[in-house]
């Protein structure tokens, strides 16, 4: 199952790239894309897995990129 | 401007006002000796200090955030890169540089962020086509819901100037509809009573009462939003590959600096300050963001100019494969042709009428959903009587076969009579025609004919005139009528009489024999078409004709089932791929050069500043040209 967040305050479009390969390696996702023109990050996985996926991609983009603000 | 943009502008104006302020004040008070009071020692910091202090009003946000990422383990950011090469002109003394270094990347930075901005902001107005609200019409009272709320089956009013929410068809009014946001067909559509109309259409003149047809989730203007959305995850090539680059990239050039900054000052090529130096503008050049930025960008820019244009691209990968387009195939019918199937003529046997023969073939088609079938049960004109028919089966290829009043009836093409061996002198005509069989006995022919798209011939036209080698149509139907059509269309290999699974094994050669530079479409629109559609490297689909399944199977879809759109989004997809190569051209080649003019010294940070923050903001100015797809 697919499900959309929007990511905003996304300064640089080499970081969402970094970012975007990070959320790929998270357990669970099967395939995620952050894209820095849209400001939306799709993932797609199972759905049980999604509510914990999304909490450590908040979690990572604290630790990487703490200007964004992800609505999860 | 946002208000950060503002925000950022009014720094940059303040910064660069002190900055010039303070190189004034070193010109004419400071490096004179005009403070007569202070030592040689003195004056020299109290210069160092002066620029320091519109360093850090300029980019102490810089500091702050490099600092924030070291502790991160953040090393190859920009800010620090920034950091570093500032600090660095600072320590070899070159004070002034360092500061312009730091007000310079922040311009940059605001053009960067102001582009982007720019971009995203036409990209959501070509979006926007979503509705925002429905008309309930229920029980006299009119309601304003979210589409979602809105069940199939229920009336809803659109008033003049609305978007139409929902798929469905009119039951009260009638109008002009403007497509053009769907579709780029700019001349407007007339709707009356019992036409369908498509969630996000505008409502130019009467008011329309419509009954729902389906759901908001499953509304044409929101699997149109998800394609494009969509799109940009299937990447192309390039794409992969920039983003495979940009993590070698940086460390790479970061190692360089490095080894530029140590080598040559301790095997005495360079004094320390000059090596110094190249090493700084190496680490200033060193985000990859130009490729990073405009390359997504521009094929975002390039499908969104398609969907302007009423044609929609599944993903990036297909802008590349339809740019790299030499052989095209075409279905006939309802690509090429109308799909929209008359009767013309009717030749019972001796013993038989034609009232007889039609109602007979009516029966028997009575459940089929095909074009021939359709127009056999228009020309009965009366409803069928299903009692008198059973056991009806579909043979793909061939016909159908049913029970007919008891008797074994089939209703089909040349094939059922050689199957059964049944002969029959009938001349080669350019018709589609369809044989009727009782108890394998010959009852007698239907002639039935399609017309050609008017924009069939100049589609050919146009598809020859920006090169398309190969031209090659298949169909199902006669050879006679293929033949003839081919002909008219001047299209270069034309085969005829194929069952659906011929189609896929005459595409299956045809990609064989072409070269992996290039690539192969398929346009089609109907379910036989859905594994053909899949298989060939760019599937293209009419999209309003077109069932279902070819759509979901095709790559590319024609929103208006004009065939002229394939020449149009050809022509998008290449100007797209042009203007990525330019783009990776022009900001490789860019910071090359700086880096070579760097090492010899030629090039100063005000250069590599330029080179890192400027070619970012004209590629992505370059990439927006993409989005400017000029009609027709």
């Amino acid at each position: 199952m697919k499900k959309k967040y929007k990511v905003e305050q996304m300064d640089c479009a080499n970081c969402a790239a970094k970012m975007e390969a990070l959320i790929q390696k998270i357990e669970g996702v099967e395939e995620a894309t952050l894209s820095f023109i849209t400001q939306k990050l799709t993932i797609e996985a199972m759905e049980d897995d999604h509510e914990r996926i999304i909490k450590e991609v908040v979690e990572i983009t604290k630790k990487h990129e703490p200007d964004w603000v992800v609505h999860a | 401007m946002t208000k950060t943009q503002i925000k950022g502008l009014k720094r940059i104006v303040i910064t660069l006002i002190l900055y010039v302020a303070v190189i004034l004040l070193n010109k004419l008070v400071l490096q004179p000796r005009k403070l007569e009071f202070l030592s040689a020692n003195a004056n020299q910091i109290v210069i160092l200090m002066s620029f320091f202090i519109v360093y850090l009003l300029s980019g102490w946000k810089v500091l702050v955030k490099a600092g924030k990422n070291i502790r991160r383990g953040k090393v190859f950011d920009e800010n620090f890169l920034m950091s570093i090469a500032s600090l660095g002109a600072f320590a070899i003394g070159e004070y002034s540089e360092a500061v312009a270094v730091m007000i310079f990347y922040l311009i940059g930075e605001w053009f960067e962020q102001f582009a982007v901005e720019k971009s995203r902001k036409s990209i959501t107005q070509m979006m926007d086509i979503c509705p925002e609200y429905a008309n309930l019409w229920k029980d006299g009272q009119l309601t304003q819901l979210d589409p979602e709320e809105i069940a199939v089956g229920d009336m809803i009013i659109i008033k003049p100037g609305e978007k139409i929410p929902l798929d469905g068809e009119v039951v009260e009014g009638n109008s002009f509809l403007d497509t053009s946001a769907l579709t780029g067909e700019p001349v407007p559509r007339e709707v009356v009573v019992g036409d369908p109309v498509i969630s996000g259409c505008v409502n130019r003149e009467g008011t329309l009462i419509v009954r729902v047809q389906k759901e908001y989730e499953d509304s044409t203007v929101v699997k149109i939003l998800e394609l494009v959305e969509n799109a940009s995850s299937k990447k192309a090539k390039v794409e992969n590959f920039i983003t495979k680059f940009a993590r070698f990239y940086t460390p790479i050039v970061v190692v360089a600096a490095v080894l530029l900054a140590i080598i040559p000052a301790v095997t005495g090529i360079m004094v320390w300050s000059d090596s110094l130096r190249s090493a700084c503008i190496f680490l200033v050049i060193s985000c990859p963001c130009a490729l990073v930025i405009s390359v997504p960008l521009s094929f975002f820019g390039g499908i969104g100019a398609a969907s302007k244009a009423g044609i929609l691209i599944k993903g990036s990968n297909y802008i590349e494969a339809v740019s790299k387009l030499s052989t095209i195939i075409f279905d006939k019918t309802g690509t090429l042709t109308k799909g929209d199937f008359k009767v013309v003529e009717i030749h019972p046997e001796p013993g038989m009428s034609k009232e007889e023969l039609i109602e007979i073939a009516a029966h028997v088609e009575s459940l089929s959903n095909h074009p021939i079938g359709r127009s056999i049960q228009e020309a009965y004109g009366k409803p069928t009587n299903l009692a008198w028919v059973e056991n009806i089966q579909e043979i793909p290829g061939y016909g159908v076969k049913a029970s007919y009043k008891g008797a074994d009836v089939s209703v089909g093409n040349r094939r059922i009579l050689e199957e059964l061996q049944v002969k029959v002198s009938l001349s080669e005509e350019a018709f589609t025609s369809v044989y009727l069989l009782r108890n394998e006995k010959y009852l007698g022919a239907i002639y039935i004919a399609d017309e050609l798209k008017k924009t069939s011939k100049e589609a050919m036209e146009k598809l020859k005139e920006i090169g398309i080698s190969r031209t090659i149509m298949l169909t199902g139907d006669k050879n006679a009528v293929a033949q003839m059509i081919g002909k008219q269309l001047k299209i270069d290999e034309i085969y005829g009489e194929l069952l659906p699974e011929d189609k896929l094994s005459i595409t299956e050669k045809i990609l064989k024999t072409s070269s992996a530079k290039e690539s192969v479409a398929f346009v089609g629109d109907g379910m036989n078409d859905a594994p053909v559609l899949a298989r060939v490297d760019v599937g293209i689909a009419m999209g309003s004709l077109g069932s279902d399944a070819a759509i979901e199977a095709a790559d590319v879809v024609l929103m208006d089932d004009d065939p002229r759109k394939i020449a149009t989004v050809i022509k998008i997809s290449r100007k797209t791929m042009w203007i990525v190569k330019e783009n990776i051209v022009l900001a490789l080649g860019v910071k090359l050069l700086v880096m070579i003019f760097g090492v010899i010294g030629i090039a100063t940070m005000w250069e590599a500043v330029f080179a890192d923050v400027g070619v970012s903001v004209l590629a992505i100015i370059n990439a927006m040209r993409t989005m400017h797809e000029r009609k027709k």
